[in-house]
């Protein structure tokens, strides 16, 4: 969509930057899931990597504001060859999450990642993505043999010490229900996972995904007149740092007028729920963080 | 001039823990008490804890329980986002609500949200999640120094004491600041010890931080406990030291150091 903000949606402020994400591995993934919301792929270069030399200067930025957490997703976070050091510096002032599909989580780097771990007096969490309850349903959307793959990384974190977040999307039948999120915590457990860490997602009806489903209907939107909760947003209090510069939120980076700025500094301006996803995290609930 | 305070953390019903602690924190030379909130929940017959509260004139502010009684809510507003978590939430919630007398509710409203006064040369500030929300986790594993700071500049602080989580931990940030979450004297701190915790603070020309374990009467508080029928699980952990539940919304360290 590329409708402007403007007047007639509800507006939220920033209460406070405590969460910045960066777009750590641009659009880019080895994966091409049917239902990603920003399309991204081998071949999708809409946003690039992010070097560690640009992650520094963020940083830099985020120290005098006092950021309080930090989160780093793709694409795929491990196909950037300077993931390490950018976690590294990131863990000596921060917590940090890295959302990846678990598929380049050997043995070697899941050491690497217990090292810095071990390293910083803050917690690093990594987040891995399944799509349902078995290879059928997760490689419909992530491609052959990639379930199987997840959970060889899985077990190889958990091996190394770490305890991973498995972020579920809504896609997994009934997983939404009580029930349906005990008996996931009870698979998650069935495969060695004797603390599990679970995360649902909502699925946003944009990129690929409205391709495979559908898009937002004309409905689906948010006007002046709704009472929106900027502590309940994640467009409250967080901003996405990508090759192009500083977006709102994780959501809309493909979205020109998204963007708020080049510094951080420039981005701490309110900002107009325009879009359909405002509709989604607004109505649902969804915040991207763990 | 030297100075000793004493702060305990969530209550969570457990009258027995509390006299236990105010008792030990004259002991020790505290000169005046303090709780940071949350009286009710997990344990049983809330309305012990405020005969404690008196009779050692502990100066209390307002947890989100006590905000949420007040203003009689259905539920705690404890912050949790996972169901799980929420749903034992619920059940001690409804069980301090139905035994919460109106006059105490009533009461509740009348405690300040946050607590200022000088300790030495520190300009210290009392709040029960943080001095912006009053059901905002600080975890030490989540709860850098640069934001820390950052919220010392916005409230015109130099050394912030809160609660909330149940873990206490202590940080020292530049220029002479620090931040402390001094745990709760009502439940153990998921170490596998029953004891409890509470901080005593000490101005000596400088700040000395210590946390300080109590022993009480735990097997009196599970009897108690599940006479009143309160879930097992919250038993488990008066016994054990371990939390049963709760535990989803622990960031990753503090998950890794946990049992469940």
């Amino acid at each position: 969509m590329s409708r402007c903000p403007g007047e007639g949606f509800p507006v939220v402020p920033l209460l406070a930057l405590d969460t910045l994400w960066f777009q750590v591995a641009g659009t880019l993934c080895n994966l091409r899931c049917t239902h990603c919301f920003i399309s991204c792929s081998p071949h999708n270069h809409s946003h690039v990597m992010l070097s560690l030399s640009t992650v520094r200067r963020y940083l830099r930025e985020a120290l005098a504001l006092g950021v309080k957490e930090y989160y780093f997703t793709g694409g795929e976070p491990f196909m950037n060859r300077e993931i390490f050091p950018i976690l590294e510096e990131t863990l000596l002032q921060g917590p940090a999450t890295v959302l990846t599909n678990g598929l380049f989580l050997d043995a070697r780097r899941c050491a690497r990642l217990r090292k810095l771990d071990d390293g910083s007096e803050y917690s690093l969490d990594l987040r891995i993505s399944l799509d349902g309850w078995g290879p059928d349903d997760h490689d419909a959307i992530r491609g052959p043999g990639t379930f199987e793959r997840a959970l060889d990384g899985i077990r190889r974190l958990w091996s190394a010490g770490l305890n991973p977040v498995i972020t579920v999307t809504e896609l997994a039948e009934g997983v939404a229900s009580q029930a349906g999120r005990e008996r996931f915590l009870l698979w998650m457990r069935s495969i060695g996972l004797s603390k599990p860490r679970l995360k649902t997602l909502s699925l946003f009806r944009m990129g690929a995904e409205e391709r495979r489903q559908r898009g937002y209907h004309s409905w689906e939107r948010l006007d002046g007149s709704v009472r929106v909760d900027p502590e309940g947003l994640q467009c409250g209090s967080g901003r996405m740092v990508t090759s192009q510069g500083v977006f709102v939120c994780p959501i809309l980076i493909d979205e020109p007028s998204a963007r708020m700025g080049e510094a951080l500094g420039e981005t701490l301006r309110p900002f107009s729920l325009a879009y359909p996803s405002c509709y989604t995290c607004h109505v649902q609930g969804v915040t991207c963080r763990t | 001039m030297d100075a000793r305070i004493a702060v305990f953390g969530g209550v969570y019903s457990n009258y027995l823990a509390l006299e236990q602690a105010c008792r030990d924190a004259l002991a020790r030379g505290a000169e005046a008490l303090f709780c940071l909130g949350d009286l009710g929940a997990f344990g049983p017959h809330p309305e012990r804890v405020f005969p404690v509260l008196e009779r050692f004139g502990v100066q209390t502010i307002m947890g989100n329980y006590e905000e949420s009684l007040w203003l009689r809510r259905s539920d705690c507003h404890c912050g949790y986002t996972d169901p799980k978590d929420n749903h034992f939430a619920q059940l001690s919630y409804e069980y301090t609500a139905l035994h919460t007398s109106d006059a105490a509710k009533d009461w509740m409203g009348t405690l300040s949200r946050s607590l200022r006064l000088d300790f030495g040369d520190r300009r210290l500030l009392m709040a029960h999640g943080s001095p912006r929300r009053i059901n905002e986790f600080l975890w030490h594993s989540t709860s850098p120094a640069p934001f820390l700071s950052r919220m010392l500049d916005d409230y015109t602080a130099d050394l912030l004491l809160v609660t909330h989580t149940g873990l206490h931990w202590h940080r020292s940030l530049p220029g002479g600041r620090d931040v402390v979450n001094v745990g709760a004297v009502g439940r153990p701190a998921n170490n596998g010890r029953v004891q409890v915790h509470y901080a005593l603070l000490t101005w000596c020309g400088e700040l000395r931080v210590e946390f300080i374990p109590v022993d009480y009467d735990h097997h009196l508080l599970a009897r108690e406990m599940r006479e009143e029928k309160i879930p097992l699980e919250f038993v488990e952990t008066i016994l054990t030291g371990w939390w049963t539940t709760c535990l989803e919304i622990l960031p990753a360290k503090e998950r890794a150091s946990s049992r469940h």
